[in-house]
C-alpha cells in the first residue's frame, strides 16, 4: 500500500495546481468587477486626485486585468499574496488570525465529533425508545434555527443575562471561545448524529452482525468495534468536509462573538472592498480546503480495506 | 493494516486535535478595570472602535474610524470645547489677522511624544506634506484657500507628472515660535479651521521615515499610542503634555468591532466602557433605553440630512415644484416613527451646534402641510411620470426613511414617488458622479469644523460643482457667491456671520437642496464611568471621561 498511496498523493497534488489557478482566476475578474476601490474611503466626499492616482499605482489598478493578474499570481508563486489597501502584508494579516480559526475550529470539530457520534451512537442502539425521540427531535431543533439566530441568543442568555460565558471573544483565548465553538458545531453536531444513527441502525440489521452474535460475540464488541466502525465512513466524509469549512473560519459566529478569525477578515475585506486581501484569503482557503480533503481520502483507505486508493 | 494499527491513527488525529486546541498562541485575557481606591483619577477604559480606512496619518484621517485613534494622540493650533463646539487655544499662543488674509501664528512650548519640541516648521512642513498632491493624503483639500495650493496639485488626474512645487508659497517660518498663514482669499473663520486633522504637526521622525510613524505614529496630543495590534489599539497619559486640559483616566484601550451588535452586546454586559453606534434595531421603541437604564446620552452633532433635487432632471428645474415637494414631507413624523426620536427635524440648512447657526431659515416650506403642498404642486404643473428617490442601501435605515419620504410626498399630493437603492455607497457615488439619478436623491453632510460657513461653501458654492467638491445640486448663484466672498473678508465674526445667514436665505428663496433633519448622536456607556460627554464631532472626550 506504500507506494501506491504516495503515487496517489502526488497525482492528488499535481490536480490542485488547475484547481487553484482556475478559482484565482475567478475570484479576481469578480473582485475587479466590484469597481473603483477608492470611492468611499474619503468621507462623505470624493478623494482628492493625488490620494487617488497614488492609490492606483500602489496597487497596479491601472494596468489591464490580465497584467494585474499574472504580476499577483508571480507573486504568489514565491509566497507573497500582495498587500492589501491598508498597508499590510496579506500573509501577515493571515497568519496573525490563523492560530484564534484553528483553535475555535478544533474545538467545534471536538465538540461536534464527540457529541454528535454519541447521541447517533446512543440512539441507533436504542431505536424507537426514548433517547432516539429525544435525539431525533433535538437534532432537527438545531439544523432547522438558523446559526446566527443560535449565535445572538447564546449572546444573549449565557453571555448578557446570565454571565456564564463571556459575550465576546476579542482577544481568542480558550475560555472566550467555548461558547462560539458550540454555536459553530451546533447545526454540524445534528447532521452527525443523524447520520451516525441512520448508518448505525442500518449496519445493525446486517447480516454480519447476526453471524458475529452467533458467534458468541458480546454486544460491546459487535457495536463498539465492528459496527462502529463500519458506519463511521459516511461519518467521516461529513467531518472531512466540515473540517474544510470550520477552518475556513465561520463568517456569521466570528461576527457575532467579534472573533478576530479568519472569517471576520473575509467579511471584512469584503465590506471595506479590499480586493487584495479578498483574493489572497479565498486562495488560502481553497489550498485549506483541498489538504484537508486529500487527508480525509488517505483516511479512507485506513478505515475501511475495500477502498483502495490507487 | 491491522485493526490496531487503525485505531492508533484515529487516536493520534484525535489527541493532536486536542492538544492544538489546548494550545496556540497566548490571547490574553482582558485586564481587569484597575481598581483604584481613590475612585475618581486614573484608571483604565475600553472603548468602541473600528478597522481604519488609511494608515494613522494625520493629513489622511478623515472618516470616523482613523479619528478615534488619531484625535486622542494629536494636538492642533485649537481643540474645541467639548460643550459648544467653540474654539479655544491648544498649542497656539495666539492667531492675529488685521486683514483675514495675512494670519500670524504663534506657539506654545508643547512636546511631541518622542520628546522633541513642537516648532513652527513641524506644521509648516506637515501643511505642505499633506496639501502636496503626489503624497496622496485624503485631508489635502483642506488647504485650498492657503496661497500657492494650487501649485502643489496634480496637473493631470494621473499625477504623471510633478506639480510645480512642493510646498505652498502661503506658508513661512518666521522662527521656532512663529509661523504666518496667507490666504489667497479673505477668509474670516481660518481659525476655527485650524482644530481638524489635517492641520496636525508632524514630528521631524516622520519625514525621516513616514513608513516607521504608520508604525507608531507620534503627536502632540494628550494621549499617546503604545502599541497597536489587529484587535486593538492602546493609548495611555502622556505625561508632558503641553496642554492644561490633562486627561483623568491612565489608560484607553480602543478595541476594534467589525460589527456594533457585537460591541452593543459587551456594552450592555458591562463589558466595553463605551460605544457610540448603538445598533438600528436597538433604537427601534428606544429598546436600548431598558438595556442601558442611566448609561445612555444623546447629542447633537454637526451632521445634516437632505434630499437634493436633481440637477440633471429638466422637471426639477421648476423651483416652485421643488418647494411644493419639500412642504410634502411630514418630518415631525419620520423623525418619532423611523427615528425613534434620533433625529431633530431641520428648519434650515445649518445644523444647530455651530456659530452662526439661526433657526428657521427654510420657514413654511420645511413645514408639512399637505393641503397647502396639494394645491402648490398643482399650481406647479406636478411631476410627471415616476419621481425616484434614490438612497444607498448599505446603511439600513436609510431605506426606511427614504420610503417614509416617497409615502408622505405621495399621501399629500399624490405624486407616484419610488425608492430606489443603489447597493451600497461607493455605487452611490459613482452614479452622483456620472450624473445618472433623476428626481431624488439623498444627501447628507458631517461638518469638518463649527462654522456656518462649513454648511455652506463647500455645498452650494459654484467651486465645489464637480472635480471632487460636494455640490451635487450643482446650486451656481452669483448672488450666493458675493454674499459668501462678502462674509469672507468680514472683520468680525458676528458681521460674517449674518452675512453667512443671509446666503442661507437666498437656499430658502432658490431651494436647490430641502432640508429634512439633523441626526443626533445617541451613545451608551458601561456603568463604572462617569462624566461621559460628547463632543459636536461626536468624539468621547477621552480627557474628561473618568471611572467611578
Amino acid at each position: 500500500m506504500g507506494v501506491g498511496v504516495g503515487k496517489y498523493v502526488i497525482r492528488r497534488l499535481l490536480q490542485m495546481i488547475p484547481v487553484i489557478i482556475g478559482v484565482t482566476f475567478i475570484i479576481y475578474v469578480v473582485v475587479y468587477a466590484l469597481g473603483d476601490p477608492t470611492v468611499g474611503r474619503c468621507g462623505e466626499r470624493a478623494c482628492p486626485a493625488g490620494y487617488i492616482a497614488k492609490f492606483r499605482a500602489d496597487y497596479n489598478l491601472d494596468k489591464p486585468l490580465i497584467v494585474q493578474y499574472l504580476l499577483y499570481m508571480g507573486n504568489l508563486v514565491q509566497g507573497d499574496l500582495g498587500t492589501n489597501f491598508f498597508g499590510n502584508q496579506v500573509v501577515d494579516e493571515l497568519a496573525s488570525r490563523w492560530p484564534t480559526t484553528f483553535r475555535l475550529g478544533m474545538m467545534a470539530l471536538v465538540i461536534e465529533t464527540v457529541i454528535g457520534i454519541s447521541a447517533g451512537v446512543l440512539a441507533g442502539i436504542r431505536r424507537g425508545k426514548f433517547v432516539d425521540n429525544l435525539v431525533t427531535v433535538s437534532t432537527l431543533f438545531l439544523i432547522s434555527i438558523p446559526i446566527f439566530v443560535i449565535g445572538s441568543t447564546a449572546q444573549l442568555v449565557f453571555g448578557v443575562r446570565l454571565g456564564w460565558f463571556p459575550v465576546t471573544a476579542t482577544q481568542g483565548t480558550f475560555y472566550q471561545l467555548i461558547m462560539p465553538a458550540f454555536v459553530l458545531a451546533s447545526a454540524s453536531l445534528a447532521y452527525i448524529a443523524r447520520l451516525m444513527r441512520a448508518n448505525l441502525s442500518e449496519n445493525l440489521r446486517a447480516d454480519y452482525v447476526r453471524t458475529a452474535k452467533a458467534k458468541g460475540l458480546t454486544n460491546t464488541r459487535t457495536v463498539g468495534v465492528h459496527t462502529l466502525r463500519n458506519s463511521l465512513i459516511p461519518v467521516i466524509t461529513y467531518i472531512g468536509i466540515d473540517v474544510g469549512v470550520l477552518m475556513g473560519g465561520a463568517v456569521v459566529t466570528e461576527r457575532i462573538f467579534n472573533i478576530n478569525g479568519i472569517g471576520n477578515f473575509l467579511y471584512r475585506s469584503i465590506r471595506l472592498k479590499d480586493g487584495t486581501s479578498i483574493v489572497g484569503t479565498i486562495t488560502f482557503l481553497v489550498l485549506i480546503y483541498l489538504f484537508v480533503n486529500l487527508l480525509v481520502d488517505i483516511l479512507y483507505g485506513f478505515l475501511d480495506p475495500r477502498i483502495s486508493n490507487d | 493494516m491491522r485493526g490496531r494499527t487503525r485505531g492508533m491513527v484515529a487516536v493520534a488525529i484525535t489527541s493532536l486535535a486536542l492538544v492544538a486546541t489546548a494550545c496556540g498562541g497566548g490571547g490574553t485575557e482582558p485586564a481587569p478595570g484597575a481598581e483604584d481606591p481613590a475612585g475618581q483619577a486614573g484608571g483604565e477604559i475600553t472603548v468602541y472602535g473600528c478597522t481604519p480606512q488609511n494608515p494613522p496619518i494625520p493629513g489622511n484621517t478623515n472618516e470616523a474610524c482613523g479619528s478615534y485613534v488619531v484625535v486622542p494622540i494629536t494636538a492642533k493650533l485649537i481643540r474645541y470645547n467639548v460643550d459648544n463646539a467653540a474654539p479655544i487655544n491648544d498649542i497656539a499662543e495666539s492667531i492675529e489677522t488685521t486683514d483675514n488674509k495675512l494670519f500670524t501664528v504663534k506657539l506654545k512650548p508643547y512636546k511631541f511624544h518622542d520628546g522633541t519640541d513642537v516648532k513652527a516648521k513641524n506644521f509648516v512642513d506637515a501643511w505642505n506634506y499633506t496639501a502636496y498632491g503626489p503624497n496622496g493624503q485624503g485631508n489635502s483639500y483642506f488647504f485650498g484657500p492657503v496661497a500657492g495650493y494650487a501649485d502643489t496639485q496634480c496637473p493631470d488626474a494621473d499625477c504623471k507628472q510633478d506639480p510645480k512645487s512642493k510646498t505652498m508659497s502661503g506658508l513661512k517660518v518666521v522662527d521656532d515660535k512663529t509661523f504666518t498663514i496667507k490666504t489667497s482669499e479673505p477668509v474670516s473663520n481660518l481659525p476655527v479651521r485650524l482644530g481638524y486633522n489635517a492641520f496636525a504637526p508632524l514630528p521631524d521622525s516622520f519625514f525621516e521615515d513616514p513608513k516607521a510613524y504608520e508604525a507608531k505614529p507620534i503627536g502632540a496630543g494628550p494621549f499617546k499610542l503604545d502599541s497597536k495590534t489587529n484587535t486593538e489599539f492602546v493609548l495611555t497619559k502622556f505625561a508632558d503634555y503641553g496642554g492644561d486640559a490633562k486627561p483623568n483616566v491612565d489608560k484607553v484601550t480602543i478595541r476594534i468591532y467589525q460589527d456594533s451588535s457585537a460591541a452593543y452586546a459587551d456594552v450592555v454586559a458591562n463589558n466595553l466602557d463605551y460605544l457610540d453606534t448603538i445598533p438600528p434595531d436597538q433604537l427601534v421603541g428606544q429598546a436600548f433605553k431598558d438595556d442601558l437604564p442611566d448609561r445612555w446620552l444623546q447629542t447633537d452633532a454637526g451632521r445634516f440630512t437632505s434630499v437634493t433635487f436633481s440637477a440633471w432632471d429638466p422637471q426639477m428645474k421648476n423651483v416652485e415644484l421643488r418647494k411644493a415637494l419639500s412642504m410634502a414631507i411630514d418630518r415631525d413624523l419620520i423623525a418619532d416613527k423611523v427615528f425613534n426620536g434620533t433625529v431633530t427635524p431641520a428648519t434650515g440648512w445649518v445644523s444647530p451646534v455651530v456659530d452662526g447657526y439661526k433657526a428657521g431659515a427654510c420657514g413654511e416650506n420645511c413645514t408639512f402641510d399637505a393641503a397647502k403642498a396639494k394645491s402648490a404642486y398643482d399650481a406647479a404643473g406636478g411631476y410627471k411620470g415616476t419621481l425616484t428617490m434614490t438612497y444607498n442601501a448599505d446603511n439600513a435605515i436609510n431605506k426606511a426613511y427614504s420610503e417614509a419620504i416617497c409615502n408622505s410626498i405621495k399621501n399629500a399630493v399624490g405624486a407616484d414617488c419610488r425608492a430606489v437603492p443603489t447597493v451600497d455607497f461607493a455605487t452611490f457615488q459613482n452614479k452622483q458622479d456620472a450624473k445618472e439619478l433623476k428626481g431624488i436623491f439623498r444627501s447628507g453632510w458631517v461638518m469638518d469644523y463649527p462654522s456656518i460657513e462649513n454648511f455652506l461653501t463647500p455645498l452650494y458654492a459654484k467651486g465645489a460643482i464637480g472635480g471632487g467638491g460636494s455640490n451635487y445640486s450643482e446650486y451656481n448663484n452669483p448672488e450666493f457667491e458675493k454674499l459668501l466672498a462678502q462674509a469672507a473678508a468680514a472683520k468680525t465674526t458676528d458681521e460674517a456671520n449674518t452675512l453667512y445667514q443671509q446666503a442661507e436665505l437666498l437656499l430658502a428663496q432658490d431651494m436647490p437642496v430641502a432640508p429634512l433633519w439633523y441626526p443626533k448622536t445617541t451613545v451608551g456607556y458601561s456603568d463604572t464611568v462617569t462624566n461621559v460627554k460628547v463632543d459636536a464631532f461626536e468624539q468621547l472626550d477621552l480627557v474628561g471621561i473618568k471611572r467611578k
